[in-house]
């Protein structure tokens, strides 16, 4: 069960060179395909009068943003009364899966250019993603740092367990571009499914260090430490933000855009670890 | 009045685990009424779920990438992978032998307080998520883990990131699976077997090795191949206690999930070999040790 | 509670005093407890001798088989073997050989195999197991079926397949539990006059159980009849089925039995009529006639040469061989035996108001 159900969370590309069959399976599990609803309600977004918001927000998330857009919703809430903010936070592939396939959302926000364009392409945005906020690679290691590490090429020394995200996902390539800047070889122990996993094996003390990003290891608490790498800076990741064609609820879906970009939504993205754009 | 012969027959039939028997009734069903006896209510359902099987995997046949098929089959990485994946799950089949059998005869023949405890927790493994039982298996068996400390310290053994560690996680995954066949054959044999082979001075160990085990050798088999398949196909627990590194730890299935991020047409190529492999090695089994016709 | 064992041992024949005397052979007092039901058995049987214990089902007579094999625990007594004290010894180690009701052969060995089993297990190397087991199906003339399946024996070959497997282990305590139970009624007096032949070769003790009186007598030199757990009669077989002393074992010899209070010739019933005997006894006795010696009148006869004359109504027939027997309930209720052309020149159907008479001669009584 599990184990399909995140294939289908990772079909991504299943959509753009598979094509229409695996499309239909996608849109099976999303439980909805309503393709031609996405043309009547883009014309009412022309006439929206911000003045009085109203009914639920459905925002697809990344999963790196679940603890800053969850303070963000509630802040949304406190600010709006009667609105409502559900969230789907996930790997940004398989919720731009989502989408294509036809699941109702207001507003995707992912953690990638690259995912964000399947949702783009299938024509399923509304008007140009804007990359609000950006992350950073960090190297996430035992609390106290043991072995004393203080660079990515402390990470090549023998002996030490690091494990890296896979290369098919986003903190893998950017871990590689990383490697590459340095014109370092790096052999882990793993190539980790995705960047939780890889942050899982360093707070149960089984690998060493792992590099991860940055919001990773502010979330992680205390359970590992973060060092920072001057590489990282070639490998940062821009997080872009949309309103989908698809929104029941385009006013509440811009307003929620605008908080985001706000300052005060900076601020509290800030405070996870992201970067401004 | 029962003629000997034809009880013996009847316990043998049972120890066997019934697939001897299936096939008997099978056959004499077969040769009379035919495919006509069986009720529309029946047959239906019946029709619909073999559908539900069958469709998903069909459709993997149609959208495989037939023309890039050689290529993808021929490299390196695909071979490595199933060399792994048959080498792991052969190995977590041998474990789960070794110890499952044993522990489905404790289960099965001695009584103890808190046996159906005991069975609850043997059976856990099948109701976990996978990646859970990963994460348990972390804990326990990790380098920092309550006994992988020790392992560590003493012996310098580290399971995680390991082959080793990829048949740990698949042992444990798949071992219920053959404990409970195992038990199940072993409480419809008739213990009195064992009784014979006592009075005949069998030890309770020879008793149970030269008697009881033969006895009970199709479910055994049967059991066998269950966790084989499972382990084959063994996912969540593997990656997330041995890790994902080709050569190492990378099996098919790990492989398959990794490709679908980039190359879903690598990932059904690689599950078409993954599936044909299964299939061949169950059929020859099937053929061999629980002919069902 | 060893009361019924020191009665019946006087009783019996004088070799169960020689093995006590030499230590040789079974020495047993077998007490086990299981919820309400309690066995309670002593049993001594010299080397060479052939006990059955007979007994109707849930008397008992599997478990104290069981007991001696050591396959269910003693709650009590003792077990003793050519002086060895048993109690505590495995079944395993025990020097003692069963064969099975159902013979229990190991359907994935050949009969070969089987027999060779139990010297394998003694520690004899594969090929002497073999030697050795193939000397014991010779000897049973089993020699041709060396190498079938169990499930390929006939009844009767797989029951001598299974006495070849007991006594290939050597035991001094050979067991059986209803050897002929599982055999269809042509094959069994076949098996059963061989079974005798190689029992009557045995030189160490035989225990078999049964609950058949036939095979029984036939099979044993000595009968002990067990009933709900303790022995109610022990003895030769011909003088068991002279002389029951309980309503189930005059129902298998085929006796008509009362208890009661002799005085000279007449034997007052605890319940019914005065009997009049041959023997003149006193105090309690058992009085035993056949239903042969009863004869039916429709009138009161008027001869009085039969002082026992009682009042009877049919309560049941049924054919028995060539003859009739009725069940008659009234004064003194009994089985009667007669022709089929008497039966219908009596006029004899349920219901029907008969006398009854029996010649003093053609009873016996014997002392409590």
């Amino acid at each position: 069960m599990t184990r399909t159900a995140r294939r289908i969370r990772h079909t991504r590309r299943t959509l753009q060179v598979a094509g229409a069959g695996a499309a239909a399976l996608l849109a099976l599990s999303a439980c909805s395909s309503s393709d031609d609803s996405s043309s009547t309600t883009s014309d009412s977004s022309a006439s929206g009068s911000s003045d009085k918001l109203s009914g639920t927000v459905t925002v697809f998330a990344a999963a790196s943003l679940k603890e800053s857009f969850t303070t963000l919703g509630e802040k949304f809430e406190k600010e709006h009364p009667g609105t409502k903010v559900t969230f789907s936070f996930g790997g940004s592939d398989s919720l731009a899966a989502s989408i294509t396939g036809g699941a109702p959302a207001d507003v995707f926000a992912s953690a990638s250019p690259k995912t964000m364009k399947i949702v783009t392409d299938a024509g399923d945005a509304s008007g140009t993603p804007a990359t609000f906020v950006r992350n950073k690679l960090e190297i996430a290691t035992l609390p106290g740092n043991p072995h004393k590490i203080s660079s990515l090429k402390d990470l090549t020394g023998s002996g030490l367990k690091v494990v890296l995200c896979d290369k098919e996902v986003p903190c893998g390539a950017a871990a590689e571009k990383a490697l590459d800047a340095g014109r370092l070889k790096l052999t882990p122990v793993s190539y980790e499914q995705d960047v939780k996993a890889a942050l899982t094996k360093v707070e149960l003390k089984e690998a060493d260090a792992a590099v991860v990003y940055k919001t990773d290891v502010h979330a992680a608490g205390d359970k590992v430490e973060g060092v920072e790498f001057p590489e990282s800076d070639d490998a940062v990741n821009d997080y872009p933000i949309v309103r989908l064609k698809s929104a029941q609820n385009t006013e509440g879906a811009e307003a929620f855009l605008a908080l985001v970009r706000s300052a005060e939504g900076q601020q509290v993205l800030t405070e996870a670890g992201f970067l401004k754009p | 009045m029962t003629s000997p012969t034809g009880t013996s027959d009847a316990a043998a039939d049972t120890l066997r685990g019934g697939p001897r028997r299936r096939r008997r009734r099978a056959r004499t069903t077969g040769g009379g009424s035919g495919n006509s006896g069986v009720p529309l209510p029946l047959l239906v359902p019946a029709l619909l779920g073999l559908a539900f099987l069958v469709v998903p995997l069909v459709a993997l046949l149609v959208r495989a990438p037939w023309r890039s098929l050689p290529d993808l089959l021929t490299s390196a990485e695909v071979w490595q992978a199933l060399q792994l994946s048959l080498v792991c799950a052969t190995a977590a089949t041998a474990v789960s032998l070794v110890i499952g059998v044993p522990l489905a005869w404790l289960l099965a023949r001695v009584e103890f307080p808190g046996r159906g405890l005991v069975r609850a927790l043997v059976t856990l493994p099948l109701v976990l998520p996978p990646v859970v039982g990963g994460v348990a298996l972390l804990m326990a068996l990790g380098r920092n883990g309550i006994v992988g400390k020790w392992l560590d310290s003493w012996f310098g053994i580290t399971l995680p990131f390991t082959t080793a560690g990829v048949v740990v996680a698949e042992a444990f995954v798949a071992m219920p699976f053959l404990v409970i066949s195992v038990e199940g054959t072993l409480r419809a044999a008739d213990p009195r077997f064992e009784e014979a082979a006592a009075t005949l001075g069998a030890s309770r160990f020879t008793a149970f090795r030269r008697v009881t085990l033969p006895l009970i050798a199709p479910g055994i088999a049967a059991g066998a191949v269950l966790a084989w398949a499972r382990a084959l196909g063994e996912f969540g627990a593997t990656i997330t206690f041995a890790g994902n590194f080709p050569g190492r730890t990378q099996t098919m299935p790990l492989s398959v999930y990794l490709a679908l991020q980039s190359d879903p047409e690598a990932a059904i190529a690689l599950s078409l070999v993954l599936l044909a492999v299964s299939v061949a090695v169950l059929a020859g089994l099937r053929d061999r040790w629980m002919t069902t016709g | 509670m060893t009361e019924p064992h020191e009665a019946a041992s006087a009783a019996s024949a004088p070799s169960a005093h020689d093995a006590h005397a030499s230590e040789e052979g079974l020495d047993a007092h077998l007490v086990v407890e299981r919820g309400t039901f309690r066995l309670d058995v002593a049993l001594s049987v010299a080397p060479g001798e052939v006990v059955a214990l007979l007994g109707p089902n849930g008397a008992g007579k599997t478990t104290a088989l069981r007991a001696l094999a050591g396959l269910t625990p003693l709650s009590g007594g003792r077990l003793r073997l050519d002086g060895t004290a048993l109690e505590r010894t495995p079944p395993e180690s025990r020097p003692v050989g069963v064969v099975f009701q159902d013979y229990l052969l190991f359907p994935h060995l050949t009969a070969l195999d089987n027999v060779a089993f139990g010297p394998r297990c003694q520690g004899a190397t594969k090929e002497r197991a073999r030697a050795r087991a193939a000397e014991w199906l010779d000897r049973l003339g089993l020699a041709d079926h060396a190498g079938a399946k169990p499930r390929r024996l006939s009844g009767g070959q797989a029951q001598r397949v299974a006495l070849a497997r007991a006594l290939a282990t050597r035991p001094r305590l050979l067991l059986l539990d209803e050897p002929l139970a599982a055999l269809d009624a042509r094959t069994r007096l076949e098996v059963r006059s061989q079974l005798r032949r190689h029992l009557a070769e045995f030189e160490a003790v035989a225990v078999l159980v049964t609950h058949d009186p036939l095979d029984a007598m036939v099979l044993a030199d000595r009968l002990v009849v067990v009933e709900d757990g303790r022995v109610v009669q022990e003895g030769a077989p011909s003088d068991i089925a002279r002389r029951p002393r309980t309503d189930y074992i005059a129902q298998l010899v085929g006796l008509n039995l009362y208890r009661g209070e002799a005085d000279g010739h007449a034997v007052r019933l605890d319940a019914g009529p005065p009997i009049t005997t041959t023997e003149a006894l006193s105090g309690p006795v058992f009085v035993a006639f056949p239903p042969s010696a009863v004869t039916l009148y429709r009138d009161r006869p008027t001869g009085a040469s039969a002082r026992n004359l009682w009042r009877c109504e049919v309560a049941g027939l049924e054919t028995h061989g060539d003859q009739i027997r009725a069940d008659l309930a009234g004064e003194l209720p009994l089985a009667a035996d007669l022709t089929t052309v008497a039966a219908a020149e009596l006029d004899l159907h349920p219901g029907a108001a008969v006398w009854a008479t029996v010649k003093a001669t053609q009873t016996h009584a014997y002392p409590v």
